[in-house]
């Protein structure tokens, strides 16, 4: 879910229809599939796909083809329609979109998800082509009833407006959705001196809801019949249920059904309550299968063991034996990070109703596509039988796109052996041992420096699992031994560019399930690089600053956000006795984050007092929401600097609950200031981009403070 | 049969004693706005307010609140316009918005007990409510805010 194209082909926005008094905007797929909107019938059946809809009341609504999971899409990705529909941005309303190929991501393959900070950059077209063809469609309308041409027509705040006459877009959505279809790319869009939406400071659309508890997440979903299902799964990945015993589960009142699934045994019950305790006082037999000997020591001497010879080349440029014998001096470095848990605050629940002809999904989920598809699969329905209602997530950070959607598929197989609705629901204990976790890495590497302190020859071994390997998609994910989601912010480094390298991966598989976590590869990457390079800077005897300002000066992106984070954190200036800062800059998912962070030290005891970030992500769309992600990202990234870790111990996930697997909290958590490069560059993505700093920013404040270099994760100083 | 009062609602519910109140809430009420996170008064998630004060409802067995009012989300104000909730909107606080049903229910039991919090006051009231989005600078602010607006 982390490839970056450009974004050459473009879905066509060619079909308008009324329904039920509204416009709609459709597109129809490349090559030719016409979407099936059926004009002013009664046809109840039919998919609706489209990206807007103008109804006669003047609301505008908005369908997002992605999931809104706290990222900000709900308000962006309506932006980019309002911009090029002159709306009225009081009468924008947002739905999620249905699972329909029609909105599937030209990034992902044609896939409906939602993930690798794409959701704004790769729809800015399309979303402003929606908006366009809908404003024009609506001025011909116009044009047409009072019989004069379109030049002398223009449209404001969700008005058309000829001379001295106002007709609101309600009132002419009859008449423009009889019109002929457009192809969008005839449609001409804004120049960006004309934006008013884009890059205006933006508050959120979906506030009202999240405020007053009425925000309808997955967990939330109820309805007349629906039973609540807990399942008992094998404490140890890939172990299977050999019998069970449910007397005591079924004595437990609201207690309906105990069925067994592929996944384990699952309790349904009355309510969430029941179906716990019961799943509680099952007796089941275990088979634990392969990996009941699963230990994260021995899992990292074995890493450490395979980084001591090379794996499967990932990058290479240069005769880098014999560039490391040139060296001045040469320094051998080993990193490593554990295995986490994305945690979500909503842990996971998936709703399936299933009838003999169709079946309906309640969830937040990242991957409507691989949803519909294995609902599909597990219940011999076609895909277009299977409706997904996505509601709103309660954090996602990877966790709710899995190649198997295997939160779904165990729904549907438990609704299926219930024989009625069913909304299966995860414990947090349930959550944090349910694996798809970011694995754990290590990171051997010999850098070479001249006689100046700069590197001329970087050898890098990487271990850690693959996530595409074994999946359904490990064609899209893996080229030639090298899932690219493992070495992506190294393999790709900009310091390696011009000197000697080669960067080779081992992808050793344990039986625990990985996944993309918030940042992916780069939650590792962008640690150990900044703070290798953190390293040479010292050993070359400079700057931080100034070192990577040397190393960066042909990458215009990376040294212009270094240099705004840098000059707005005051690099230099005098700080309170006891604090330090330290200083980081990677590239992700197409922009680039850099950051300052001002550290103190008591009792051994890490405290991050302020973060400075600086981010070019070319065109920002909505830069309030641009600075909510940093500061979101600042958090995520410091809950794996300074506190998460899993580990295993015969066989078993050693952590449970936000007691020993642990977050940050609001006590912790430092003052961030966001600061936006000014760009109209190729634009990248936001959500994840400002994990990968934070921890390698902390950790050379650390060592600039105490002289300590933390090579791993959680970071922890000697003496605690 | 347990009787509580629910957001000034007199409510017969027959559960069993020990189930927590947040499933009592949830599943029994159809009050959907008091979250899930933890199970083990972790996350805050769960913060319902009884006879004002702020509490985590899925460790607390309904038994604990009978005849004891309780308030949720739903029933802070009846149009989002308790001081929190407006300061919550003005500062643009939630992401998912997961969590802030008990953030803003956290918040809004300090305010009730210390109307002018100090940045100490804050750490106390709300270290206890996670939020893994990160909205935390904004909570911090906002429960400022809402101070001056209350």
């Amino acid at each position: 879910m982390n490839s970056r194209n450009d974004i050459s082909r473009r879905g066509f926005l060619k079909s308008t229809a009324i329904v039920g008094g509204a416009l709609v905007v459709a597109f129809t797929l490349p090559g030719g599939r016409r979407l099936a909107w059926a004009a002013g019938t009664d046809n109840a059946t039919f998919s609706p796909n489209a990206f807007l809809r103008v109804g006669s009341d003047n609301s505008v609504t908005v369908l997002l083809a992605h999931s809104e999971m706290g990222q900000g899409i709900w308000t962006g990705l309506a932006m980019l329609i309002a911009e090029e529909l002159d709306a009225d941005w009081s009468k924008i309303r947002v739905e999620h979109a249905p699972a329909d190929a029609a909105y599937g991501s030209k990034v992902f393959g044609g896939l409906q998800g939602t993930g690798g900070s794409t959701s704004i950059w790769s729809e800015f077209d399309r979303y402003r082509q929606a908006g366009a063809v809908a404003r024009t469609l609506l001025v011909q309308a116009a044009a047409n009833r009072l019989g004069v041409p379109v030049e002398d027509i223009r449209t404001e705040n969700g008005e058309v407006i000829v001379g001295e006459k106002h007709i609101p877009y309600g009132d002419l959505a009859a008449e423009a959705s009889q019109l002929p279809a457009l192809d969008p790319a005839s449609v001409k869009l804004k120049e960006a001196k004309d934006w008013k939406v884009i890059g205006k400071p933006t508050k959120r659309l979906d506030t009202p809801e999240k405020i007053n508890g009425s925000a309808r997440f997955g967990m939330d979903v109820q309805f007349e019949g629906l039973m609540t299902a807990v399942v008992a799964r094998s404490p140890v990945f890939g172990g299977s249920a050999k019998s069970f015993d449910a007397t005591r589960a079924k004595a437990v009142p609201g207690v309906r059904q105990v069925v067994q699934v592929p996944s384990g045994v699952a309790v349904i019950a009355d309510h969430y309550w029941a179906a716990k305790v019961g799943r509680d006082a099952l007796t089941v037999d275990w088979d634990l299968g392969q990996h009941a000997g699963l230990d994260s020591v021995k899992l990292l001497t074995e890493f450490k063991k395979l980084a001591t010879t090379k794996g499967q080349t990932a990058a290479q440029s240069g005769d880098i034996s014999a560039s490391l014998d040139k060296a001045a001096k040469t320094l051998d470095i080993e990193y490593h990070v554990p295995y986490l848990a994305h945690a979500p605050m909503e842990p996971l629940n998936c709703t399936v109703k299933l009838n003999a002809d169709s079946c309906e999904i309640w969830t937040g989920t990242q991957f409507q596509t691989v949803d519909q598809q294995v609902t599909a699969k597990f219940t011999g329905l076609k895909p277009e039988q299977v409706q997904v209602h996505t509601m709103f997530l309660g954090g996602g950070f990877g966790r709710r796109a899995t190649p198997t959607s295997d939160f779904v598929t165990e729904a549907v197989q438990v609704a299926k052996a219930a024989g009625v609705p069913v909304k299966t629901v995860w414990s947090r204990e349930d959550d944090v041992h349910g694996g798809y976790y970011r694995s754990a890495f290590l990171h051997k590497a010999r850098i070479g420096l001249d006689k100046d302190g700069l590197p001329l020859a970087w050898e890098q071994v990487i271990v850690g699992q693959s996530i595409g390997a074994g999946t359904p998609f490990e064609a899209m994910l893996v080229h030639e031994g090298i899932d690219h989601t493992s070495v992506e912010g190294v393999a790709d480094s900009a310091y390696l560019k011009t000197i000697a390298h080669h960067v080779s991966l081992h992808s050793p598989t344990t039986g625990i399930p990985v996944l993309w976590w918030r940042s992916v590869g780069h939650s590792h990457t962008g640690f150990v690089m900044e703070s290798i390079i953190d390293e040479l800077a010292n050993a070359a005897g400079k700057d931080p600053l100034e070192y990577r300002r040397v190393l960066l000066k042909n990458e215009p992106r990376l040294l212009g956000a270094l240099n705004l984070a840098a000059e707005k954190a005051n690099w230099g200036s005098p700080l309170p006795n006891g604090h330090a800062r330290g200083i980081a800059v990677h590239a992700s998912f197409g922009s680039y984050v850099a950051q300052v962070a001002e550290v103190s030290v008591t009792d051994d005891v890490i405290r991050v007092h302020r973060v400075v970030c600086a981010v070019d992500c070319g065109v920002a769309v909505n830069p309030q929401g641009i600075a909510a992600q940093m500061e979101s990202g600042v958090a995520f990234g410091l809950s794996a600097a300074l506190h998460s870790k899993l580990t295993f111990k015969d066989g078993k996930v050693q952590q449970s609950n936000f007691h020993d697997f642990q977050v940050l909290r609001l006590n912790e958590m430092p003052v961030v200031e966001t600061h936006i490069v000014p760009s109209t560059d190729k634009m990248g993505g936001i959500g994840e981009t400002a994990v990968p700093p934070v921890a390698p920013a902390v950790a050379n404040a650390v060592f600039a403070l105490t002289g300590q270099r933390l090579r791993e994760l959680p970071l922890q100083l000697a003496g605690v | 049969m347990v009787t509580l009062t629910i957001n000034a609602k007199a409510q017969q519910l027959d559960v069993p004693d020990d189930m927590p109140l947040l499933w009592v809430l949830r599943d029994v009420a159809h009050l959907t706005g008091t979250k899930f996170g933890c199970g083990i008064a972790q996350c805050g998630a769960c913060t319902v307010h009884v006879d004002g004060a702020p509490l985590r409802s899925c460790i607390t067995p309904v038994s604990a609140v009978a005849g004891k009012s309780i308030t949720t989300i739903e029933g802070l104000s009846p149009d989002a316009s308790h001081p929190v909730q407006r300061a919550w909107a003005e500062l643009d606080v939630v992401q998912c918005g997961y969590c802030q049903s008990g953030q803003i229910m956290s918040a809004a039991a300090l305010l009730a007990k210390i109307p002018k919090p100090s940045d100490a006051d804050i750490d106390q009231a709300l270290s206890g409510n996670i939020c893994r989005c990160g909205t935390y600078p904004r909570i911090r602010a906002a429960v400022k805010r809402a101070a001056e607006l209350g």
